[in-house]
């Protein structure tokens, strides 16, 4: 592990192992993935729904209860001052002591984290409370400081989550996830049901405290436009794999897996009215993927081998890896010139 | 020249509590468009949670009473509930497609069911082959097959698919409006394009109206002819679409331009906000003064105030 790595997956795979009457079915949610990620780094996470982002998700943050299993590889914190922890086989006794002061993780959906019957300030004793060793007036004044941080005011504490307003109900998740100065951050789609000027706000605040704090975020969301103004290094799963991974700026110039360049090439942008492509077909069934390249029955550039041999994530630059037999003939998808709205159709 | 719809100066006022009550809340304020049947377009509203573009929606639909103003839909005010014969034509004549595909069906139903309940009561067919035939038109439309869909349920079918079905359902009636709301929030980035250009094809080739109500300014642009902007129940700024997303002018349409958060820059980071936007909306807001919209020269509309 190099010493400037917070976390190193190494050849993990997690698997939903189910037994019906003696028969044993199980869905590759997570199929051998390695990556790294360094201190101070916004790592972000993309991936349709059913990619197993999530279930990548659950090993991280060490809740991994069955019928998800690690069925190999390891998943190692380096947190400062510990010896490493290997969260896919680590003892309650261990998580118990990483968890909301080394690890933490801001969730999805703030309306229904947040216990609609309690006041804030009781939330916060609930989880604050224990790790930092506070109590009392103590405690209140630790709380009332960090909410300032996050532009709430001490009212925010006396109230009920279904008095506060949408981003500042997140902002109050955020403000839970980070009181206690986590080293590693799990953001799970922390902005997805917030409308855009929200949206800015929340991700510019998660961004300024992880700069303060220099922890480092795993930021997961659907939200391409998310990753390319949050994250310093991005992966992209699909159906269970990791398939590319690399730093921002590269990935959405020069992608080097089909699937990147067509999730870049689908982004809508204001200004820009070129037709965009969409991808045919569906995401796979995880209980029965696709032989070799899980990719290659959407892929516009299969050839015989992706369909039997399993490409492996392959280094292309420094830094930038990629997972497809084909790398080097990935370009960026340019749309074919045009307006999409009907006027120019016709011409 | 005949209008299909046209929504004329409409209020929405709840009142919150008892009858003596005299707390409300002002949904939607002085709202007013109106489409053309011969000219099929996308008209997209937009605003923030609580504009009361989703409350106009409902409204359109005959879900929702006005308070004041009226809304006509072919020359007739929109029949609500429980007006028999003259709802069930309006029925057919506009129908919605709603945010979460997987919330809209029931997911113990198979999905074909839906296609076939609308095909009988609207088309006034019983037989099963006319009924399967116009499922399978409807599925055509918008990329599936009766073959591809029927006998299945939600769990089977992939979000996109469903909320594909979801639009094929509302097109069994042949309906000359469609109202979607928030149609490709729930959906996966790889799939929201294929929405998206579905939306444009049932323009294009159909001759279907839609209103589209998001909060995602990039589909908004790639697709409206016209756009309205809403913020908290008034309209601030409206016209034809490109020309307000290249140029803004009121403060909120700039603001929320602002905050869309572009690939262009990638991996640079740029996630300051607007704080300067933000203030100015925030005061116009704090001074309670409504303003006035102002017919400008590109066909545009927009909220000015009195300084």
């Amino acid at each position: 592990m190099a010493s400037n790595d917070v976390l190193e997956v190494r050849d993990l795979k997690a698997y939903y192992l189910m037994n019906y009457y003696g028969v044993t079915r199980e869905v590759r949610a997570v199929d051998d993935i390695t990556m790294s990620i360094k201190r101070n780094e916004v790592y972000g996470i993309a991936g349709e729904s059913s990619s197993g982002k999530t279930s990548f998700i659950k090993v991280l943050a060490a809740a991994i209860r069955p019928p998800l299993e690690v069925v190999a590889g390891s998943a190692v914190y380096d947190f400062s001052g510990m010896r490493p922890i290997d969260v896919a086989r680590a003892s309650d006794a261990d998580t118990d002591r990483i968890r909301w002061k080394y690890l933490s993780y801001i969730m999805q959906g703030s309306m229904s984290v947040l216990n609609p019957l309690r006041r804030i300030e009781s939330t916060f004793e609930d989880f604050a409370a224990r790790p930092l060793g506070l109590s009392g007036g103590a405690l209140r004044q630790r709380v009332v400081e960090h909410l300032a941080t996050l532009k709430l005011g001490p009212e925010v504490l006396r109230a009920y989550p279904h008095e506060l307003s949408g981003g500042m109900r997140q902002r109050v998740t955020i403000g839970l996830a980070t009181i206690c100065n986590p080293e590693f951050i799990i953001a799970d789609e922390p902005t997805t049901a917030l409308d855009v000027v929200v949206q800015k706000d929340v991700l510019s605040l998660i961004r300024n405290l992880q700069r303060q704090m220099g922890a480092s975020v795993i930021l997961v969301t659907h939200d391409m436009s998310v990753h390319a103004n949050m994250a310093d290094r991005v992966g992209i799963m699909y159906a269970g794999r990791l398939v590319e991974d690399g730093p921002t700026r590269t990935l959405f110039t020069a992608p080097k897996h089909p699937y990147t360049a067509h999730l870049v090439a689908s982004l809508p942008r204001i200004g820009d009215t070129a037709r965009r492509p969409a991808l045919e077909g569906r995401p796979p069934n995880l209980a029965d993927p696709p032989s070799g390249c899980r990719f290659h029955p959407r892929c516009p550039l299969a050839i015989d081998r992706c369909k039997t041999e399993v490409p492996p994530l392959a280094t292309v630059s420094q830094e930038h890896r990629s997972a497809c037999w084909r790398a080097d003939d990935v370009e960026p998808l340019v749309t074919a010139d045009g307006d999409a709205g009907r006027d120019t159709v016709t011409a | 020249m005949t209008a299909l719809l046209d929504v004329d100066h409409v209020d929405k006022r709840y009142v919150l509590g008892g009858v003596l009550s005299r707390e409300h809340v002002d949904a939607v304020i002085d709202a007013d468009l109106s489409l053309q049947r011969d000219e099929p377009e996308i008209f997209t509203i937009i605003g923030e949670s609580g504009s009361g573009k989703t409350t106009l929606a409902r409204m359109i639909l005959g879900l929702e009473t006005p308070t004041s103003g009226q809304i006509l839909f072919d020359g007739e005010v929109v029949p609500t509930r429980g007006s028999g014969k003259k709802r069930h034509a309006f029925m057919a004549q506009v129908q919605p497609v709603f945010q979460n595909p997987f919330e809209a069906f029931n997911p113990l139903k198979r999905v074909d069911r839906y296609l076939a309940s609308t095909a009988r009561s609207f088309l006034g067919i019983s037989d099963h082959t006319a009924v399967d035939a116009a499922m399978d038109q409807a599925l055509q439309k918008v990329g599936l097959s009766l073959a591809e869909v029927g006998g299945r349920y939600p769990h089977e079918l992939s979000g996109g698919q469903l909320q594909r079905a979801a639009i094929a359902r509302a097109l069994v009636c042949n309906p000359s409006l469609l109202i979607a709301d928030e149609p490709v929030s729930m959906v996966d980035a790889s799939l929201r394009m294929a929405i998206v250009n579905l939306l444009k094809t049932l323009r294009d080739e159909l001759d279907v109206h839609v209103i589209y109500i998001t909060h995602d300014l990039a589909t908004a642009y790639y697709i409206s002819d016209r756009i309205m902007i809403m913020q908290k129940g008034r309209v601030v700024e409206a016209g034809p679409a490109r020309a307000i997303l290249d140029s803004p002018q009121h403060p909120y349409a700039r603001l929320l331009k602002a905050s869309v958060l572009s690939a262009e820059d990638a991996g640079h980071g740029r996630l300051t906000p607007a704080a300067e936007l933000m203030r100015e909306c925030n005061e116009l807001a704090k001074r309670g003064d409504a303003g006035k919209l102002v017919s400008g020269t590109d066909g545009r509309q927009v909220r000015v105030y009195s300084r």
